[in-house]
């Protein structure tokens, strides 16, 4: 299965503060533990959401310039894993290189066997 | 992983994968007793690999047949238990050992898929449609085959040659799974190709066979209609491909260099070619007819010449695919071969010469097993 590890902002992401090198490094040792392992998908950090734009659907679309207030629910990163399971991936996740309270949500990508349990 | 990075190293101490194995099972069996009660430790992979040394090294004291070297083993492993580069190299040497050449195919796809896939048998049983004692004989022996001719433990120096062997097993469990629409098959042999392209990132044909199995695993949803039959490739819906999958194939093909020209590279290229049209007709057939006519060099197969006689075909006209299709009409090993019929079939179709194409088609399903194929193929002789 793969899943959508979503690494949530803070204001440290929402400013344009790069982060420490330190910080770079080990993560960089954490993602080539995940290459190493055959789990790491893809990867990628956004940018503040000040440099982000979204567009809502009413009657026709209407677009809002960033940045955007609820920096919570915002997202800073994100990666796609391929994992044995859900418990797998919390496993990995438990050794990213996070500590300041950072929030980071798995969630598990709708693969075609989904589909083909439910047709039988 | 952890698993396997253990047996890996216990191998290495113990050389038995067999008594690796069990011990690496004993750490195991260890943490979950003791883990609950004094919680996980920091880094439990090397908590592991400690315990499974101490048991390891005991192992090796009693066994009065390691009695002379025992000395030597055991500094050996105090000084090399936990660099990583040495936990990668026995990681390797591990798969050599399960893909090795004196085992049968099925033993080393059973025997892969436990030590390194982290499978156990009752999966690897369930996964392909055996019993589960009948898997569970199939590991035992080979343990038994590959200690009893003391199969070293190591790198082979024929790196290259033994590679194959490797390579062959992961897309033995790909295709497995691929045939059989088991996605989580397909999971694996895409971990174990992966983990082994980092092992050996100089040998392009591991990259050639990720790219392969990339590409081919980009096409699953698109590939299975809404009565989960199989859509052909040209028909597919190209929406529902998976870019991501799509991405990393390219990548990986890059990664194999310009000028790799192995069996899997060819494959993996020809599989881009489709990957990188957005539409059927954007197909760049021309190039798909050269790749084949290079892989038909290397592999000296009449099915790659039948695929390059389709290319051709497609790229210059049904009259140009027939011709170089007329010429292995007559190659024994493709007699009974379905889709050598079904091929010329589709090209008289094209050229009008409707009679023909029909008998083409009848033989073709004549010879199938598939019922599904068999259907298929009635029905375009029906409609010739």
């Amino acid at each position: 299965m793969r899943v959508l590890v979503l690494v949530k902002a803070n204001e440290h992401s929402e400013k344009l503060a790069m982060p420490t090198k330190e910080l770079v490094a080990e993560m960089g040792k954490f993602n080539d533990e995940l290459v190493k392992a055959g789990v790491m998908l893809a990867a990628d950090g956004l940018k503040p959401s000040s440099a982000g734009k979204r567009v809502r659907f009413g009657a026709k679309p209407t677009v809002i310039d960033g940045p955007f207030a609820e920096t919570k629910e915002l997202v800073a990163g994100f990666w796609i894993w391929q994992v044995k399971s859900i418990d797998e991936a919390v496993e990995w996740l438990k050794r990213a290189p996070f500590g300041g309270g950072e929030e980071v949500e798995i969630r598990p990508i709708w693969e075609e066997s989904d589909f083909m349990e439910s047709m039988g | 992983m952890e698993a396997a990075k253990l047996i890996a190293a216990l191998t290495r101490i113990v050389r038995d994968v067999g008594i690796a194995e069990d011990l690496a099972q004993d750490a195991l069996v260890a943490a979950l007793q003791q883990w609950p009660n004094e919680g996980i430790p920091d880094k439990p992979g090397a908590w592991l690999m400690t315990i499974a040394k101490h048991r390891a090294i005991d192992l090796i004291r009693r066994n009065a047949l390691f009695e002379r070297k025992q000395a030597d083993l055991v500094r050996d492993v105090e000084v090399q238990f936990e660099e990583p580069e040495v936990i990668d190299d026995d990681l390797l040497r591990l798969i050599f050992i399960a893909c090795h050449p004196i085992l049968t195919t099925e033993a080393r796809v059973a025997l892969t898929l436990r030590l390194l896939g982290g499978l156990t048998t009752d999966e690897i049983a369930r996964a392909f449609l055996v019993p589960e004692p009948t898997v569970a004989q199939r590991i035992v022996r080979a343990k038994r085959a590959l200690a009893e001719a003391k199969v070293p433990f190591e790198v082979p120096t024929d790196l290259a040659g033994r590679l194959a062997s490797v390579l062959e097993v992961i897309y033995l469990i790909f295709n497995e799974g691929y045939s059989a629409i088991r996605p989580s098959l397909c999971e694996d042999a895409l971990r174990l190709g992966r983990i082994l392209a980092e092992l050996v990132p100089n040998e392009s044909e591991v990259h050639g066979l990720i790219a392969l199995m990339e590409i081919q695993a980009s096409r699953f949803a698109a590939r299975l209609g809404d009565k989960g039959q199989i859509v052909p490739l040209l028909e597919q819906d190209r929406g529902r491909w998976d870019y991501v999958f799509i991405g990393r194939g390219l990548a990986a093909l890059a990664r194999a260099g310009e000028h790799a020209h192995g069996p899997y590279v060819l494959q993996a290229a020809i599989a881009a070619c489709h990957a990188r049209a957005h539409t059927p007709e954007e197909t760049d057939w021309e190039r798909i007819a050269s790749l084949y006519e290079t892989l038909a060099d290397v592999t000296q197969s009449p099915v790659v010449e039948l695929n390059r006689a389709v290319a051709i075909g497609m790229a210059r006209g049904p009259a140009a695919g027939l011709a170089l299709i007329d010429e292995l009409m007559h190659e024994p090993s493709l007699r009974n071969y379905q889709f050598l019929p079904a091929a010329r079939g589709d090209l008289l179709a094209k050229l009008g010469r409707r009679e023909e194409a029909r008998e083409e088609f009848e033989r073709a399903a004549s010879l199938t097993t598939n019922e599904r194929e068999r259907d298929l193929l009635l029905q375009r002789a029906a409609s010739a």
